[in-house]
């Protein structure tokens, strides 16, 4: 199993070297290395089956076969491509699971607020919309607050409209909790909009690194924005129409 | 993920009440369903007061019903009621107890699926009814006989739902629950135990299926007590309506204990309702 440790010394959150995962005969992750820094956004681009879902839940604790070293300064949340809600427990006691403390209700209905779903703390997953249930999961996610949010294709499921909204949501939330985000993701304007830095991941290593130097407001109308798409997809191989 | 299993079909044919009930008609129809159902008793009536079905062959459901009254009324009927739900219940407890404490094992552990499952997977091939010669001399003619009989018959159906329950979970959620920081004990009980629950509910009514059918086997052997042993000496005396009575209790408590299940579980399962609405 990778060795996880929680370190107190300044520097990135998150620091992840030379992790690997086989599945049987096939090895998936070869050698990832990895840095996060305290508030930044990086956004894990790579082809399907590439390994980005593998290598996020090694970096979430989740994988004990891998190996390699993570050193999470922190704490961190997951948030997955489907929900997970646990269609037994209403929307608040699914918020509220694993917490404990005199606020924790008060906490709950924080975060329920803050992704607009404060007045349906007392519905089952199964009465709300796709886009309502994503959003649970990320107060969910939220209420543990995270130094470090890991997402696997949180709104790869959503429609395009909704997809555009949780953006904004995400956007904001981070603006204002400040945590920093690894967001797996197969689509690149997504990447650019979000993210801070991006990774592609390729034959089982960070094959590419690159900044997003756009600024605080971005929009795909911007010319930079557009040449940065281009080489991306470039990048990962997708010809230009 | 949820969807319970019937991994063993119900053992006795299942009154009307079963699982997947198809589709309820509306309360309009509802008078229609009762129609032959009530001219069926009225026929019976008919025909034994007439004469045509003789008394001792077929008495009327009156005669049958004034039976019950006067039963009920100088005790009889409840001393006998009592002593078999005893039986039903204590032999429910333990081959149900021991049926969700292995298919637990079975369920959640590795081992426990290699161990467990094996000889309990060679056993249900047995006819648990056709046991009862073995049983007869293994516990003699007794009350661990009719307790036996119980027991066994309530086993499988609640071993194989706990187990299918359990392995249905899906995995996704377990995960899930394990980012939000619950440790091991804390997933069995937020997420394994109400994700196996609607499982363990339908193995809990199939296992009471059988153990009503395996009390009427058991109490049919040198009972001494019990409603099957009002009726074992009713035939002795040719009492036919204490028989039929008989029957209809027997009938009844199944219903009523059918019923009962399904009103726990209505209001254990209020989750469902939402599920099934979307
Ligand atoms: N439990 C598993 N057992 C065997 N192979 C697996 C398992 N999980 C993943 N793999 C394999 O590992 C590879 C990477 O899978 P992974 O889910 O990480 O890809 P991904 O990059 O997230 O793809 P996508 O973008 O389609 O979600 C795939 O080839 C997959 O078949
Ligand atoms: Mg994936």
């Amino acid at each position: 199993m990778a060795s996880r440790t929680s370190g107190q010394l300044n520097g990135p959150l998150l620091t992840a070297t030379g992790v690997r995962r086989r599945f049987g005969a096939t090895t998936v992750l070869t050698g990832v290395d990895l840095r996060i820094a305290p508030g930044e956004v990086v956004a894990l681009l790579g082809g399907s089956g590439s390994g980005k879902s593998t290598l996020l839940r090694v970096l979430a604790g989740l994988d004990d076969e891998a190996t390699g070293e993570i050193t999470l300064r922190g704490r961190a949340a997951v948030v997955f491509q489907e929900h997970r809600l646990l269609p037994w427990k209403r929307v608040a006691d699914n918020v509220a699971l694993g917490l404990s403390g005199p606020d924790m209700a008060e906490r709950v209905a924080r975060a329920l607020a803050e992704v607009g779903l404060a007045e349906r703390h007392r519905a089952w997953p199964a009465e709300l919309s796709g886009g309502q249930a994503q959003r649970v999961a990320v107060a969910r996610a939220l209420v543990r607050e995270p130094d470090l949010l890991l997402l696997d294709e949180p709104f790869g499921a959503l429609d395009a409209l909704t997809r555009l909204r949780m953006q904004g949501l995400l956007r904001r939330l981070r603006a204002e909790h400040g945590f920093a985000a690894l967001l797996v993701t197969h689509d690149v304007e997504e990447a650019l909009l979000l993210a801070d830095r991006l990774l592609v991941l390729e034959a089982g290593v960070i094959a590419e690194e690159l900044p997003v130097d756009l600024g605080p407001t971005r929009s795909p109308d911007d010319p930079a924005f557009g040449a940065l798409r281009r080489r991306l997809l470039d990048r990962l191989g997708v010809p230009a129409l | 993920m949820t969807r319970a299993t019937a991994v063993r079909p119900a053992p006795v044919t299942a009154p009307a009440t079963a699982a997947g009930t198809p589709g309820r008609p509306g309360r309009r129809l509802a008078w229609r369903r009762s129609t032959t159902p009530l001219l069926l008793v009225l026929g019976w009536e008919l025909a034994a007061r007439s004469g045509l079905l003789a008394a001792e062959k077929l008495p009327a459901p009156s005669t049958v019903l004034a039976t019950g009254w006067r039963l009920t009324r100088d005790g009889t009927l409840l001393t006998h009621l009592l002593d078999s739900l005893t039986r039903a219940g204590v032999g429910l407890l333990i081959g149900g107890g021991l049926a969700v404490l292995l298919g637990a094992l079975a369920g959640l552990l590795r081992i426990g699926d290699d161990l467990v499952d094996p000889p309990v997977q060679m056993a249900r091939m047995l006819p648990h009814l056709g046991l009862v010669p073995l049983l007869i001399i293994w516990v003699g003619i007794g009350e661990s006989l009719k307790i036996s009989l119980v027991a066994l018959g309530a086993f499988f159906p609640l071993y194989f739902n706990t187990y299918a329950g359990i392995r249905d979970i899906d995995e996704r959620l377990v995960e899930a629950a394990r980012t939000c920081g619950l440790g091991a004990l804390a997933r069995l009980r937020h997420v394994v135990l109400p994700g196996a629950l609607p499982a363990l509910f339908l193995g809990l009514r199939l296992a009471i299926g059988a153990a009503w059918l395996s009390l009427v086997v058991g109490e049919q052997v040198n009972a001494q007590t019990g409603i099957g042993f009002l009726m074992m000496e009713a035939r002795e005396f040719s009492q036919t309506d204490v028989v039929v009575l008989g029957l209809l209790v027997y009938a009844l408590l199944g219903l009523l204990s059918d019923v009962a299940i399904r009103i726990v579980e209505r209001r254990t399962l209020t989750w469902r309702r939402g599920l099934r609405a979307s």
